[in-house]
């Protein structure tokens, strides 16, 4: 068996047994595991295609209130349910649940799907910090026209369905999430790693190392650009949905569109574990999920000062990440051939 | 929706002198910001925590008994001491670096000065009475607060000090140079480097009178920094770089178009329009300046 196999093989039995072995963090793996994703999204833009967003999230908060407000709306009146608050008056029957659930996590992927191809035209035309600043503004926007909308609960936020009474055990919900993340996780690497070893990946780097000479190569940059953000928006989206369950509660702009906290995080956790590569934000986003929780067990009430910090630090001194170090020191393992006599001409050359 | 502005006309004009003293204060903090953007290429997301941090400063002097109007004097000198340790410990660590890196780096500061805020002044709303009055004008329908006018005031004088100052004074055309080319600065004997820790000083020093003058015309609050960032950031690209009367006009002109949402839309989506503002003018930008292609027939 060679390693890779291994590895793949270690991941998977990890990501199968770790409800059973954790039991009590199964809530916070599956939130790695959506962690995960958003890097590894966000990637896709920021990494392989060279355009920096902070508007993923904008899909991650769609796909949260297009999930559960699909779910709501399916069976009880959308505006008596926000009216009613915390009060569960209106409870879901098993097969409503279920079915609600599913409809609404397919319903979380395809809109913002829609909505990236809709926009993508507009948006994508933008260059480098343009494209940043609009993007950030994109997702704020989002979020504040969010908090005005009454029938989804304003800034005062909707609860999300709870798990039907007497199905499974108590553990059951918690399980469910976790299955259900992992699996999103999962897809969502098998699918990027297929992209990235197609002639897509090749044009999404194109793009990146120079847009106007891929366009003169005869490459339709715009209609790549367009599809990488869609393939980013259906998986975020998703992810929003599966988000939402786990909260149990969404609000405008602290959850669902956390442009400075999520949004911030997927940038981050890509450039942690080294941007441009396939394992760097999965790597990325493990590291800050581990920094992130003792940040907030150890440095309770500091934590977004320390979170601040490490911001600066990983940006000013650490910005080719994890992989770019492993490969900058086992250059051979990545398949890169060191030409020993050229090494020396520039040692001798500094 | 039964629109109170048509009914009552004079509300238009309520509106638009309010808009435009609101948007000298924003083309000030926008001056700032294109002023550093220009000498350092270096896009500043901390920009609106400097002027909160500016205006806490003078809500201070206000709770220590001084009467916060002084606010504009001391808060600016404070504020350079504070932009030039900014630009010691983080700025000039990416300055030579692309613009995504210092959009990044200076989000972190921007949550860092947040938190800080928070937990010295506390998450409550807060205003610094100045006990101004107000004036009336025509037959008392139009009511403008006094604190308004001393601060629009404010904001004029010391954009044409700093105008005259960059004109006349070693420093100021040491700015520019390095504005026009840093290299070509640097062979002719210019510290660059204490040229850019005094830009970020001036900047933040800008953004120490303009949160000073917010601090008693309008409300402070930790995590209200980011719309000031977006406000400047627009008006610098609507006016370009270096062209102050263009971004006093638009200055003027985005505050005018706040008040006039805020009035038709609703207070709740004031700042959801200027974001979604910005979003339409670099889209629209991104149209018009769009290379036409043509084909061979």
């Amino acid at each position: 068996m060679n390693k890779n196999t291994l590895l793949y093989a270690g991941l998977i039995i990890f990501g199968l047994a770790g409800a059973f072995i954790f039991p009590a963090y199964k809530l916070q793996l599956s939130f790695l595991y959506i962690l995960i994703v958003l890097a590894m999204t966000w990637d896709v833009q920021g990494g392989q295609m060279g355009y920096n967003t902070f508007g993923n999230i904008l899909f991650f908060g769609i796909g949260m209130y297009v999930a559960s407000s699909t779910q709501i709306a399916m069976f009880f009146s959308l505006a008596e349910w926000t009216d009613a608050g915390g009060e569960k008056t209106f409870v879901h029957t098993i097969p409503q649940f279920f079915q609600g659930f599913g409809v609404g996590i397919l319903l979380a992927g395809i809109i913002p799907t829609i909505i990236a191809g809709v926009i993508g035209y507009g948006i994508l035309g933008l260059r480098g910090h343009y494209f940043a600043i609009c993007t950030l503004a994109l997702g704020i926007a989002a979020g504040e026209l969010a908090g005005g909308i009454e029938i989804i609960g304003a800034g005062q936020g909707m609860t999300v369905p709870v798990w039907p009474k007497g199905f499974g055990s108590n553990a059951s919900s918690s399980q469910f999430l976790y299955y259900l993340s992992f699996t999103l996780a999962l897809v969502t690497f098998v699918t990027l790693k297929w992209a990235y070893s197609t002639r897509f990946g090749l044009v999404l780097n194109a793009i990146r190392d120079n847009e106007d000479k891929a366009e003169a190569m005869g490459i339709h940059t715009m209609r790549y650009k367009i599809i990488g953000w869609m393939v980013s928006a259906f998986f975020v989206g998703i992810a929003g949905g599966l988000m939402g369950h786990i909260n149990g509660y969404i609000e405008p702009t602290e959850i669902a569109f956390a442009g400075p906290t999520f949004g911030v995080f997927m940038v981050l956790m890509a450039i942690l574990g080294g941007k441009g590569t396939l394992w760097g934000p999965l790597v990325g986003a493990t590291l800050f999920h581990l920094f992130k929780e003792g940040f907030w067990t150890y440095f309770l009430g500091w934590q977004y000062v320390a979170l601040g910090v490490l911001i600066i630090v990983i940006v000013v001194y650490f910005p080719e990440g994890v992989m770019g170090w492993l490969r900058e020191k086992y250059p051979e393992r990545f398949g890169e051939v060191v030409d020993e006599a050229d090494l020396k001409a520039q040692v001798e050359l500094k | 929706m039964d629109l109170l502005i048509f009914q009552a006309p004079i509300l238009m004009v309520q509106a638009s002198m309010d808009g435009i003293l609101l948007g000298i204060l924003f083309a000030l903090i926008a001056y700032g910001m294109a002023l550093q953007w220009g000498v350092m290429n270096i896009i500043n997301i901390a920009q609106g925590e400097l002027v909160i941090m500016g205006g806490y400063i003078a809500y201070f002097m206000y709770l220590s008994g001084i009467h916060p109007a002084f606010g504009v004097i001391v808060s600016p000198i404070i504020m350079y001491c504070v932009g030039w340790g900014m630009y010691k410990l983080v700025i000039n660590k990416v300055v030579d670096k692309d613009l995504f890196t210092s959009i990044l780096a200076t989000f972190g500061i921007s949550i860092l000065a947040q938190q800080l805020m928070n937990f010295a002044f506390g998450a409550d709303v807060v205003v610094a009475q100045s006990n101004f009055g107000t004036t009336m004008l025509f037959n008392n329908s139009v009511t403008l607060p006094n604190a308004k006018i001393f601060s629009g005031a404010v904001c004029v004088i010391s954009a044409i000090i700093l105008v005259i100052y960059m004109k006349k004074s070693k420093l100021g055309r040491a700015i520019r140079a390095t504005a026009q080319n840093a290299r070509a600065a640097k062979i002719l004997g210019v510290d660059t480097e204490k040229v850019y820790a005094a830009t970020f000083g001036i900047n933040a020093a800008l953004c120490g009178i303009a949160g000073a003058c917010i601090a008693i015309t309008f409300t402070l609050h930790p995590y209200t920094g980011l719309p000031y960032t977006v406000r400047s950031f627009m008006i610098v690209i609507i006016a370009g770089l270096g062209n102050l009367p263009a971004v006093a006009i638009s200055g003027m002109g985005l505050g005018v178009f706040e008040e006039w949402s805020d009035y038709l839309l609703g207070t709740e989506f004031r700042i959801a329009a200027v974001f979604s503002l910005l979003v339409i003018i670099l889209v629209y930008r991104r149209f018009k300046l769009a290379r036409k292609r043509e084909y061979l027939k």
